[in-house]
């Protein structure tokens, strides 16, 4: 029985690992879920391997370099990583320029492409860095990337048809 | 009467022996709980070392060369068609190896494609407008996506079989799927997802009645059950080297003799030709004709080991092997609350597939509990996107099994169940004591 124990304790801190509290927390409760108005673009992107989907809308006030990505709203359906990696998106991205969101974007990027060798700064990355676990299991970190890709495409639709400055 | 000894259970144990990968350990030394054969299977010992001794011996490559190598390498290859085409009661001429079951279904497809602009021979396989071809809606999408497109390229209409509540295909109303305008009718033999067995003399019937060609996706079958094409009485099938303890890079496409002697090529260049001059070529008589190029030869080899190997253990011993590891499956998930399982509940034309849902956990994390006990299963939708839908589930967990699987695979299948509907925290008392922190422990 004794053997069986710590079997378990470790198979719980490997599980422990990717699923943290913060990523259990937002999954149970996501933060600006749902599709609101208004929105300048909506995306629709698919995880083909699995079939988890997201729908996100953009909406950004002001021109240029002082565009503000004022609202993500998404309706997903998905596993708990996915659906966790977005609500911590719109927490990281909402009341940012554009600029300093595809930086974020980046940051998260790097760190989910890292096979778990990335030290993420909490920082930039808040409650982001709860992702690291993830980044040592590949097959997850398409799970993870969905709502930032979907918002980075959103993001450059606008960017593309109001000739808002990126960065 | 006495027993016939080709009935006696499987000892698994010692099957397990010729799979050294069994004994290797994941995640931090657990024992590996391999259910995902439906997948890819593991290959035996015998296989491996099959390919290796070809690879050896008498490697070359085949039907070109007069020299010595040339000569074993072909009668190798050759020998291994033999033995495959009557493992699945058809004759030599009628296997065609492809790269895998879905070449194998292009290559019909493509063909049909192709007969517009081929001589008189080829009428049969036109499809224009005004044509129907009628595929089902559980089908992987290998034998979903190439009909799609052949419609496309041909002007072809697609209809489809639907599904029942309990994931088999909907026959009520074959007539009136099956119809004159029907040209082809393709559809699985064993559902990758949700395990029912097709009745498959019924369409075929049907599809006889009107003239259409059918097309069998065995590739979940004919690795589990016992399968004789000329008694199916299908006009073509697939199925995958690697899904039945051979090399992945081989697949088969049967066809019936006549059928291949009028279909014409989908790919060509060396091997497939008759006589070849500037102003045009002829073409070799089937299988060649559909086998362009070198072709692989060791896996082929590979494939022919792993014939003899289940055609030894016998697929009626492993279908029934299966048949009581599901059993023992449905009926531990069904004492899970919140498992529900996607597809036929009852044991009858049902084969070793198992997929379900757990209610307040997602596929994707209840594999990944699964996979920190060292139980390997299918997560997503299974390369079958359609069904999934039509089940109203986004993604399922697929536990598939063979023969080195045991009670003991089924035993911490359902226990990994437990365990993520605790680790989730979805109506099951916790594993750990009251208070004590997950990040605790």
């Amino acid at each position: 029985m004794r053997l069986v124990r710590i079997a378990t304790g470790c198979d719980r801190m490997q599980l422990d690992q990717m699923y943290q509290e913060i990523i259990l927390d937002h999954y149970k409760n996501p933060h600006r879920r749902g599709l609101r108005e208004p929105f300048e673009a909506e995306v629709h992107h698919v995880n083909p391997t699995c079939g988890d989907e997201v729908t996100l809308r953009v909406h950004l006030k002001g021109d240029g370099d002082r565009a503000v990505v004022d609202d993500v709203s998404y309706d997903a359906q998905g596993c708990s990583i996915s659906q966790a990696a977005t609500s911590v998106l719109t927490d990281l991205v909402v009341g940012r320029t554009v600029a300093e969101a595809f930086d974020k974007h980046a940051a998260f990027l790097e760190l989910m492409q890292g096979r778990g060798q990335v030290e993420p700064d909490e920082d930039v990355l808040e409650d982001g860095i709860a992702f690291a676990g993830v980044a040592r299991y590949p097959a997850r970190v398409k799970c993870a990337l969905l709502g930032w890709m979907a918002f980075k495409d959103a993001v450059a639709r606008v960017v593309e048809t109001n000739g808002v400055a990126a960065r | 009467m006495t027993a016939a000894p080709e009935k006696a259970p499987l000892d698994v144990a010692t099957i397990r022996k010729d799979f050294s990968i069994l004994e290797r350990t994941v995640r931090d030394g657990h024992r590996l709980v391999y259910l995902d054969s439906g997948a890819t299977s593991q290959r035996p010992r015998a296989v491996l070392d099959a390919e290796r001794a070809f690879l050896e011996t008498s490697n070359a490559a085949v039907h070109r060369g007069a020299h010595q190598l040339a000569e074993e390498a072909t009668d190798a290859y050759e020998g291994a068609r033999a033995r495959i085409a009557a493992f699945v009661g058809v004759a030599a001429d009628e296997v065609v190896f492809t790269k895998n079951a879905t070449e194998g279904v292009n290559l019909v497809a493509y063909a049909m494609s192709n007969a517009a602009t081929s001589g008189a021979g080829a009428e049969r396989f036109r499809v224009g407008p005004g044509d129907e071809i009628v595929v089902t809606e559980l089908e992987h999408h290998a034998n979903l996506v190439p009909w799609q497109q052949l419609c496309q390229r041909t002007g072809a209409t697609l209809r489809w079989f639907g599904v029942t509540d309990s994931g088999r295909i909907d026959l009520s109303d074959t007539d009136g799927l099956i119809t004159e305008r029907t040209k082809v009718v393709a559809f699985t033999h064993l559902s990758n997802v949700t395990g029912a067995v097709t009745p498959v003399e019924r369409i075929v019937a049907r599809a006889r009645e009107v003239g259409a060609l059918t097309v069998l996706d065995a590739c979940q079958s004919v690795p589990h059950l016992p399968v004789d094409f000329r008694a199916l009485g299908v006009d073509f099938a697939v199925f995958s080297g690697h899904k039945m303890l051979g090399p992945s890079g081989v697949g088969v496409l049967v066809g019936r003799g006549e059928l291949l002697g009028a279909m014409p090529p989908f790919l060509t260049g060396g091997s497939m030709i008759e006589v070849v001059r500037m102003e045009g070529s002829t073409f070799a008589p089937p299988p060649q004709r559909f086998e362009a190029g070198v072709p692989m030869t060791s896996q082929a080899v590979g494939l022919g080991a792993a014939v003899d190997y289940l055609t030894e253990i016998g697929l009626d011993r492993v279908a029934e092997h299966e048949h009581q590891l599901a059993e023992a499956a449905l009926h531990g998930l069904a004492g899970i609350d919140g498992v529900r399982v996607v597809g036929p509940t009852e044991l009858v034309d049902r084969a070793g597939v198992v997929s379900f849902v757990v209610d307040g956990v997602h596929a994707h994390d209840v594999g990944q509990v699964l996979d920190s006990l060292g139980v390997e299963v299918r997560v997503g939708h299974h390369c079958a996107w359609p069904l999934h839908r039509r089940m109203g589930v986004p993604a399922t967990v697929r536990a598939t099994f063979y023969l080195y699987n045991d009670l003991d695979d089924v035993r911490a299948l359902v226990d990994g169940v437990h365990e993520a509907k605790r680790f989730f925290g979805v109506g099951e008392a916790p594993a750990v004591a009251a208070g004590e922190d997950r990040n605790g422990v």
